[in-house]
């Protein structure tokens, strides 16, 4: 039945937001490279690659994954390419971990991106097929009047989101790779920042990334032979809805909820407000923090903001969430989820560096894409069980 | 490790024009409609669901977002994508029963390849910098490969006609077949080139020759029709699969490749990925084969390629040459060699699926009874 199957290695570009210096294949080389040192191993020892990014549109090249079979050293080898809406970077990981759990390989490559200055992400979603609801031109319109409701149905004070951007880029100063690196960032300033899509501010948002991250993944024995710490991979879950639908909930989606049900159960976790040390949890938009806190089990419905507004998001606090600065820090699209899950291992094998948070063992890496619709999550751990 | 058989499968027929969406409900809710009739299952019963489309063939962002609406997603079901044709998210859909995370799993993939000028569309999957940009349509690329064959002595224009007669001839007995021998040939890579098919049938190879070149050295009967369709395949793992099906199609090996993307660096005659995933699987046990070739001189290769001898029957169905609905085909290939398994007419079958620019990707997935 399902083998074990470990993180061995993580690499991750230097994420900006124009990479005028590398073409899609040299971003994503770049990303395997390191996770490739990282693991100690070449690519020669890979078995299979599983490239994950978010729709084509967003660099104007179609199944990029077939002109990258060659800098990503799949010739000759299985290569699958994953599209879960902006939850493809967490399917990524699950994908290739499942290549390892089914025992059909031993070691795996993921690797997820967006070059996002090739094309044009906004123009790629604000095209409207017939017969479907339009985006209104990007992510912020469409998310922001979810937001206004959780807002109304919380009570939460209109700081809390100002909060979150604070500490994330505050974070994303401790993390090398960051995109934005803000140390001096204060909850007063973001709510000093222009209004975009009320409530959401400028520095509420994620910034249009390009880079790329690759992980390497190996079954027991790999993990055993490796001469570096690893992260077990405890569960991982996946989950779907429709877009939209007669009682659908944006703000506390069933399929997060479901899917956050089922990794708890699978790993074993009664309690993920005492279990969890780190999470890397998806959040595009300030307010997310405190609604998928909510969603994934940490607090009762309409009480995640308490959490942040004590203090205990912080990389100091009792529930570190996003330590790395997070998807407001660094937004290469298709890659955001795998960086989620990717940080989420660097920090139980301790290779976190400035923004390690301290004795983390167990953590969580979170992923969500489309109309909050599509749910992407697993659990990471110092020791196999 | 895990048993896993096919115990259904469905397809849309193929259509030059579909009225449906780019977003695949409309092709997907009958065949889904088809395959829970025909093995007692409902949507509650489906552990995992796995489906391969593509964005750029339905010109939108998140195609595939739409097409759960087909499932009737809600509550909400564990499901994954990939932008591959569906016989890859029928691999995905293997692993998760291996991993024991479901016992029950539904593959889905669908295409309106009529949506847009199909073999320019292709041309976007080749090298962003260095090839896109020149605009080498599919046809074309196909057409170079077709060429090499040719002067290298591998193949004849006539080897290629036959293959194109016989697969007319076969999908004879497909009623989701899009081209049927003794009908009306239809369009072979747009709107602007249906006339030169127009009325008439196949009557032997010399008229086949005869025709104009689509491109030199492919005939429009060379080329896959543009086809829009869909297609379901359902795996169950173990006892499931002996309670729903009186005679599963055991999955033996199930194996995919691909080769280099530079098309000045690989010997085009030959597919080395289909031979290594043929090895892997054991191919040359076949006695039936579905092959997704969508030139006639891509199934010389892929025979070759598979190590399938003369006596191995290629394309009962008719095969891709007959209906090519993209990121469908290759899982209709599963799902039609399957068919040769359950029914009884055969115990050892292959399907197979291909992807990218002149076979560059492919996958193998053989099957037996038991």
């Amino acid at each position: 039945m399902k083998q074990r199957a470990a993180v061995l290695g993580i690499g991750q570009t230097h994420h900006r937001s124009k990479r005028h210096d590398v073409s899609i294949a040299g971003l994503c080389r770049e990303a395997a490279d390191r996770a490739l040192a990282d693991a100690n191993l070449s690519v020669g020892q890979i078995d299979a690659v599983v490239v994950g990014k978010a729709p084509d549109l967003f660099e104007g090249v179609m199944m990029p994954e077939l002109y990258l079979a060659d800098a990503l050293g799949a010739v000759g080898k299985p290569l699958l390419r994953v599209h879960t809406a902006g939850s493809v970077g967490g399917a990524t990981g699950i994908v290739a971990a499942s290549l390892i759990q089914a025992g059909v390989h031993r070691r795996v490559l993921a690797v997820a991106f967006e070059k996002q200055s090739e094309s044009n992400a906004m123009w790629a979603l604000s095209i409207t097929p017939p017969f479907a609801m339009p985006v209104l031109a990007g992510a912020g319109g469409y998310f922001a009047p979810h937001i206004r409701s959780y807002i109304r149905r919380s009570g939460a004070p209109g700081h809390i989101g100002a909060m979150v951007a604070a500490k994330d880029r505050r974070n994303g100063a401790r993390n090398p790779y960051a995109h934005l690196r803000q140390a001096d960032m204060t909850t007063e300033k973001v709510l000093a920042s222009a209004m975009l899509w009320d409530p959401v501010r400028y520095d509420e948002t994620c910034p249009s990334s390009d880079g790329a991250c690759a992980v390497v993944l190996g079954d027991q024995a790999a993990a055993e032979a490796s001469d570096q710490p690893v992260a077990w991979i405890r569960a991982t879950s996946m989950r779907t809805e429709p877009t939209m639908f007669s009682g659908k909930d944006n703000v506390n989606p069933r399929a997060g909820a479901d899917a956050a049900a089922a990794l708890w159960q699978a790993a074993g976790i009664a309690s993920p407000r005492d279990q969890i040390d780190a999470a890397e949890i998806y959040v595009p938009f300030s307010w997310f923090e405190p609604m998928w806190l909510e969603n994934l089990g940490f607090a009762e419905p309409g009480q995640g903001w308490r959490l942040t507004e004590a203090g205990e998001t912080e990389i100091t606090g009792s529930l570190p969430v996003n330590a790395s600065g997070g998807v407001l820090s660094s937004n290469p699209i298709g890659a955001s989820g795998l960086l989620r899950f990717a940080e989420s291992a660097m920090q139980v094998m301790g290779k976190a560096g400035e923004h390690q948070v301290a004795g983390a063992r167990t953590a969580l890496g979170h992923a969500y894409g489309g109309g909050s619709q599509y749910f992407s999550m697993w659990i990471v751990a110092d020791t196999p069980d | 490790m895990t048993d896993v058989a096919v115990i259904g499968f469905a397809q849309a027929p193929n259509e030059r024009h579909s009225p449906a969406t780019t977003n695949g409900v409309e092709m997907l809710v009958p065949i889904f409609h088809e395959v829970f009739a025909a093995t007692g299952l409902t949507k509650n019963d489906i552990g995992f669901w796995c489906s391969g489309s593509s964005d750029y063939l339905a010109g939108r962002a998140f195609s595939f977002v739409s097409a759960v609406d087909a499932i009737g997603a809600f509550p909400p079901v564990m499901e994954s994508h990939v932008e591959m044709d569906g016989a890859w998210a029928l691999y995905e859909a293997w692993l998760k029963i291996l991993t024991g995370e479901a016992e029950i799993a539904l593959a889905y993939g669908f295409g309106k390849s009529s949506a847009g000028n199909l073999r320019r569309v292709l041309a976007l999957q080749l090298d962003p910098y260095l090839v896109a940009p020149l605009w080498p349509d599919s046809v074309s690329i196909a057409a170079l490969q077709a060429r090499l064959g040719i002067e290298t002595g591998l193949w004849t224009e006539s080897d290629m006609a036959l293959v194109a007669a016989r697969s007319r001839a076969n999908a004879r007995d497909n009623p989701a077949a899009l081209r049927q021998a003794g009908s009306s040939d239809v369009s072979v890579v747009s709107g602007d080139e249906a006339s030169a098919e127009s009325e008439g049938t196949v009557r032997c190879l010399w008229e086949l020759l005869a025709r104009p070149y689509v491109a030199e050295p492919l005939r429009a009967h060379d080329c896959a029709p543009v086809a829009d369709g869909a297609a379901v395949v359902i795996l169950a793992a173990g006892e499931r699969a002996r309670e729903l099906c009186g005679r599963p199609a055991w999955i033996t090996g199930f194996e995919h490749r691909i080769d280099s993307a530079s098309l000045g660096a690989r010997d085009l005659t030959t597919a080395p990925s289909a031979a290594a995933a043929g090895n892997a699987a054991g191919a040359s046990r076949a006695q039936v084969a579905e092959l997704h070739a969508p030139f006639t001189h891509q199934e010389i290769i892929l025979r070759r390629a598979l190590d399938l001898d003369d006596g191995v029957n290629v394309n009962p169905s008719g095969g891709a040459l007959c209906g090519n609905p993209m990121f469908a085909a290759g899982l209709a290939r599963i799902g039609s060699a399957a068919t040769e398994i359950i029914n009884g007419r055969a115990d050892v079958a292959l399907g197979h699926a291909t992807s990218g620019p002149a076979l560059q990707q492919n996958l193998v997935c053989v099957m037996e009874a038991r």
